[in-house]
């Protein structure tokens, strides 16, 4: 199997059908889950059987049907964290590099002073003030992840913005905006596609870390990580319930990593060898 | 060399300066200030006012930040909102637990990272380095609850053989300690690890490809020597690195094992101080873990500098 004109590896093959079940799983939630999240359906922490595969939990709700539910929670509110933290990393990372000067320099120290502090920490420090409302959390998030991606962007965009025809379109008298969207990203897009992955993995990760430390996604709502901290008590019984949500998570991220994994490698060897 | 590590020392100060105003302008600038986090729904506009004024923050955020780093200097780090205690006392013996959690992980976890990557570099393309290549991609994508609770679950309540809290006292003795937080410890070793030990063995392989490496081995030497005497002197200062790196994410890593083991460290003081929105602890906790990453940070381009003569004399 080929993609982007290369022929995949047996990691990164696994990798997608892991990354394809776990958007299969948070997309059709309803109709693949056989309770819904919500109901209760046994006693609390009920055994596993065949019409509940991994058991019930504190409540008595059908395990398998959360996990299920709770991809949506989890992926999508990773998903919305990357998409906002990449725009906001590309347009100031390519406006840095295309404007240079004042622009730039005020960015960058305002990024090292991002990047010299342990994100984790911040994140809390502004958590303590404004609460854990989801917005809060989703530009919370964003907003500490941006400067990795203002980094790379910065990086790929300063070497394009020396190209000839770059400077043939400033000349022309095109907009920032405009040399931006058309000569810039088409020719980033490689490297950042990979970088949107290690994004995701760190922003999915790092939500689920918030929610079981309880500063995370709030109940009744629930991802995988607040699952794990629901179920925490169950391991001293010898009870598998905090290890399903935490094994769910630990899988997709090493799906999303085999992928990035093997887009590196195929840039890192450069274009036309097709190994 | 000398001038370069004062460059170092004098830049890392003011990275942790700023990291203050960073830390106190993040609990000021936001929308919703202190006193509204605390009377939350209870708030009118005279108590609001009424908390205003007693918690001195009617006056300007910059006056009150110089006021704050004056008596964070002095070591005074303020009253705890939740307990009226003085923050200072109430982080005391959760530092030293976080510090011994921290330092006994970091202890394990470099010497056996360094000789599993010397391991693998010296057998590099056999069954032993593809084998711990494959272990160690896993391992690093796996949260650190995950590693935890399947510790638990088969050393400790399967097998019995280690406690699965790390419920220490301060009057613990040093052995039952040792014992107690085995777990959360090794639960750290195994998270950082894989990556210490890919970096140690990709920094020598890259060395390996120098011609002065060519020539010690068409000198006759064994393999191992080659590795361990000329390639991994040079490979030092990319590794130095690496483990600093390392060891700044375990200092991010211990607030999530020590809530996984119940451990009564700086990182449960500090979860628990963000849920109370008490923000005299969490600006003290910040600081404290900014203040040991940075440092950490430092001290590697120190050793980096002293471990290679290449680098004292930048262009």
């Amino acid at each position: 199997m080929r993609m982007f004109g290369h022929r995949l590896s047996l990691p990164a093959l696994l990798g997608l059908v892991i990354i394809a079940a776990n958007l299969l799983a948070a997309v059709f939630a309803p109709l693949i889950a056989p309770f819904d999240q919500a109901s209760v359906v046994g006693d609390a922490w009920g055994d596993a059987s065949a019409q509940f595969p991994l058991g019930l939990d504190n409540l008595g709700r059908d395990l398998f049907s959360r996990l299920i539910y709770g991809a949506r929670m989890s992926i999508g509110l990773a998903l919305v964290i990357t998409c906002l933290s990449f725009t906001l990393g590309i347009v100031t990372g390519f406006a840095a590099a295309v404007l240079r000067g004042w622009v730039d320099t005020v960015l960058s120290r305002l990024v090292d002073l991002l990047l010299s502090m342990p994100t984790l920490i911040l994140a809390f420090i502004i958590l303590s003030v404004l609460g854990t409302d989801l917005p809060v959390l989703v530009v919370t998030i964003a907003v500490l992840d941006a400067p990795k991606v203002f980094r790379l962007s910065r990086a790929l965009a300063m070497n394009i913005a020396a190209l000839e025809y770059v400077e043939v379109a400033r000349v022309r008298g095109e907009g920032l905006w405009w040399i931006i969207r058309r000569e810039i990203l088409p020719n980033a897009m490689a490297p950042l596609i990979a970088e949107f992955g290690l994004r995701f993995s760190f922003a999915f990760l790092f939500i689920a870390a918030l929610s079981f430390l309880g500063l995370g996604v709030q109940p009744p709502a629930a991802d995988w990580g607040s699952m794990v901290r629901d179920y925490r008590d169950m391991i001293n019984l010898d009870a598998a319930a905090p290890l399903y949500p935490a094994g769910a998570i630990a899988l997709l991220t090493i799906g999303v990593n085999f992928v990035v994994d093997w887009m590196l490698a195929i840039h890192a060897r450069g274009h036309g060898e097709g190994a | 060399m000398l001038r370069l590590i004062a460059q170092r020392l004098g830049l890392g100060a003011l990275t942790l300066l700023a990291a203050s105003v960073l830390i106190f302008a993040g609990t000021e600038i936001l929308p919703g200030d202190l006193a509204s986090a605390i009377l939350q729904n209870n708030a009118t506009p005279e108590s609001l006012a009424e908390m205003r004024r007693e918690l001195g923050l009617d006056r300007p955020a910059p006056v009150r930040y110089v006021e704050w780093l004056g008596h964070v200097a002095t070591g005074d780090l303020g009253r705890s909102l939740a307990s009226q205690r003085p923050v200072a006392r109430e982080i005391a013996p959760r530092l030293r637990n976080t510090l011994f959690l921290a330092g006994y992980a970091a202890v394990v976890a470099v010497p056996v990272a360094l000789a599993l990557g010397l391991m693998a570099a010296i057998w590099q393309g056999g069954v032993y380095d593809r084998a711990i290549n494959f272990v160690t991609l896993l391992t690093i994508a796996i949260p650190e609850y995950l590693v935890g609770y399947i510790l638990i679950k088969y050393l400790s309540v399967r097998l019995g053989w280690l406690p699965s809290l790390a419920n220490v006292t301060p009057d613990t003795p040093l052995a039952t300690r040792f014992v107690l937080t085995l777990l959360p410890a090794l639960t750290l070793v195994l998270v950082v690890i894989a990556h210490m030990m890919r970096m140690t063995r990709a920094s020598v392989l890259q060395i390996m490809a120098s011609p002065y490496i060519e020539m010690a081995f068409l000198k006759g030497l064994p393999k191992w020597r080659v590795v361990v005497r000329h390639a991994f002197p040079n490979a030092l200062a990319p590794i130095i690195n690496v483990i600093a790196l390392d060891l700044a994410y375990l200092i991010v890593g211990v607030v999530v094992v020590e809530a996984v083991f119940v451990y009564p460290g700086l990182g449960q003081l500090l979860v628990d101080a963000v849920s109370k929105h008490d923000v005299p602890v969490v600006q003290a906790c910040g600081l404290i873990f900014a203040a040991a990453f940075i440092l950490l940070n430092m001290t590697a381009d120190v050793l980096a500098i002293m471990s290679n003569p290449r680098l004292r004399h930048p262009r």
